[in-house]
């Protein structure tokens, strides 16, 4: 009898368990991640308030989504404002790619920020452009979520 | 790989896996107690016969396709032996070739001879002798090993070779790399920069003991020179932007690199006589990861024109571009056999990493090992082993990694960790520094 109730307030635990590790792994994927960019803010600083610093990449890609353009809009904004303030965009990727393709992808992302920048009135001679590949992740987890933190165009003042 | 002389009745058939490696006896170099002594006070062993021996012991089991005998159960003193072996003798311990030599000091030199034996016929299948400086003497096992693998599998061998690869530590989001050599075996490892910037991707030059590397000096990624014997270091080109993925024509006198701009990688090569640089590829793709073919006509590279990575070959000159990976997934990092036949790549497929071998017309394709993160082959001089890096998955708190490298035969047998100091990625193989 005693045992039975043991084993079954063991079970109860169990499924308690179960429960929360359900919540937790579904609260990364959706609160996280649209897709496989990262939508979070967890590794993103400011340049001033209001300003990311950063925007983010699905695997192998580097178009720019609504929230990146968004970001790199407020961007431009800033660097209008504080027209002697010149930029380094630095492109990494994430570790699941050979080092030399990874290379080209990171200077190919960090090229589509420059752009978008470009379109928005900021001169070229203001920024310049340094691809990390996947030299330098910010997240050093083998997940879903770090690697879609380390898919990243970062905007660093250089002056 | 018909051994040359009809009379020799052994031979170590290289196009198959390792399941019956060879019994190989090989008897410690025999050394008299003068040159014992006198080694004895240069290079700090004891007996360096002894020494040479284990070398190429260990030289031969790491090939895969040798079983060498334990030397307790050698019946034979090895002065004896390097005389006149008593093959019964070595037969009761079921080996079927037999090494033997001699060691001197002589004129302040080393001088060795050696002798490889067919056991089963009863004769005398080699005998080679030469001299050096002492402290060669690692050298010297490596180079007596090439000469029984050549014999006895009809192949030059790959063990008087070195390695030159990325060491790493530190955090994964600091990592700290410094360039480093080390002997084939992993002996007389040595560091080549201080860590002090980002370096990446050294490769050899197959003629001579340069290297072309990828360096952040001052934080501008480009392709630099440099040679192993001076510590002379130059930028390769003059580049508005970052250079990469660099490798050696086989002749040694071109670059081929990637030039980056404007998010588009190019494919450039650099005369390293008349400075002159010309484009090669002209698409508005990522094209890099280029490998010449051993005759120079071709090249085989990366390219994601088709929309992902794939691999390609064209003409040395840019023409008759065609894409040559179809099979499932992303192709990286082609690299051409040194025999000419064969293309070694990375693939990555379903959340694994692979690496494999297809041939020039990218049929044929094989897969030799698959793992979480694992890539960039490079070849032994022979076309026979692959060497490459592998990297360990971390825990959700990003602990656990490391990366290291590994060998393969092109069989897809014989995985072994190359030992090395430290973290390693990113490993070339040298020429034959001999012969």
């Amino acid at each position: 009898m005693k045992l039975n109730k043991i084993l079954k307030n063991a079970f109860l635990i169990t499924f308690a368990c179960l429960a929360l590790s359900a919540c937790a792994t579904q609260k990364k994927t959706t609160g996280q991640m649209q897709g496989d960019v990262y939508t979070g803010t967890d590794t993103v600083e400011y340049l001033a308030s209001g300003v990311p610093d950063r925007v983010f990449f699905a695997t192998n890609e580097s178009v720019l989504t609504t929230a990146s353009r968004e970001t790199l809009r407020k961007q431009a904004a800033w660097l209008r404002k504080n027209s002697e303030i010149t930029i380094v965009l630095e492109g990494h990727a994430d570790e699941r790619g050979t080092r030399e393709y990874n290379l080209a992808l990171g200077e190919r992302r960090a090229n589509a920020a420059k752009d978008y920048l470009m379109t928005y009135g900021i001169s070229s001679d203001r920024i310049s452009v340094l691809s990390y590949g996947k030299e330098r992740p910010v997240d050093s987890g083998s997940n879903p979520l770090a690697w879609s933190k380390n898919r990243r165009s970062v905007t660093v003042k250089a002056n | 790989m018909i051994p040359t002389t009809a009379l020799a009745l052994i031979e170590v058939d290289i196009t198959r896996g390792n399941l019956n490696p060879l019994p190989i006896a090989v008897s410690p170099l025999s050394i008299d107690e003068d040159s014992k002594k006198k080694f004895k006070s240069i290079l700090k062993k004891e007996n360096i016969g002894s020494e040479i021996s284990l070398i190429v012991e260990k030289n031969l089991k790491t090939s895969g396709l040798f079983n060498p005998l334990n030397k307790d159960a050698f019946l034979q003193a090895p002065d004896i032996a390097n005389l006149k072996p008593r093959f019964e003798d070595w037969n009761l311990i079921k080996a079927q070739a037999l090494v033997t030599g001699k060691v001197k000091f002589q004129n302040d030199k080393l001088r060795v001879e050696f002798r490889l034996w067919d056991v089963l016929a009863g004769k005398e299948m080699m005998a080679l002798a030469f001299t050096t400086v002492p402290s060669n003497w690692r050298r010297v096992g490596h180079i007596i090993t090439d000469k029984v693998y050549e014999r006895l599998t009809g192949e030059k061998g790959y063990f008087d070779t070195r390695i030159i690869y990325v060491a790493e530590e530190g955090p994964k989001t600091r990592r700290i790399k410094k360039l480093a050599i080390m002997d084939q075996d992993g002996a007389n490892n040595k560091f080549l920069t201080l860590g002090n910037e980002l370096v990446l991707t050294p490769r050899f030059n197959p003629t001579s003991q340069m290297v072309t590397y990828l360096s952040y000096f001052r934080n501008l990624p480009r392709v630099y020179l440099l040679d192993i014997e001076t510590g002379m270091q130059e930028v390769v080109g003059d580049f508005p932007g970052m250079t990469f993925a660099p490798r050696f024509s086989p002749d040694g006198k071109k670059i081929i690199m990637s030039f980056a701009k404007d998010g588009n990688s190019e494919i450039y090569t650099m005369d390293l006589e008349n400075r002159i640089v010309e484009k090669i590829t002209n698409h508005p793709s990522i094209d890099t990861s280029p490998s010449y073919s051993p005759d120079g006509k071709y090249i085989c590279f990366n390219s994601d024109r088709s929309g992902y990575q794939q691999i390609y070959i064209m003409k040395s000159d840019g023409t008759n571009v065609k894409r040559i990976s179809f099979g499932k997934g992303l192709y990286g990092t082609p690299v051409w056999s040194p025999r000419g036949d064969l293309i070694a790549f990375t693939k990555l497929h379903k959340g694994k990493f692979y690496i494999g071998v297809m041939r020039i017309d990218g049929s044929g394709e094989r897969l030799l090992t698959e793992n979480f993160y694992q890539e960039a082959p490079s070849w032994s001089p022979n076309g026979r082993v692959l060497i490459f890096y592998r990297e360990t998955k971390t825990n959700d708190k990003g602990e656990g990694f490391s990366a290291k490298l590994w060998s393969i035969d092109l069989t897809g047998y014989n995985e072994r960790l190359v030992t090395t100091t430290t973290d390693a990625s990113d490993p070339s193989w040298s020429s034959l520094l001999s012969n």
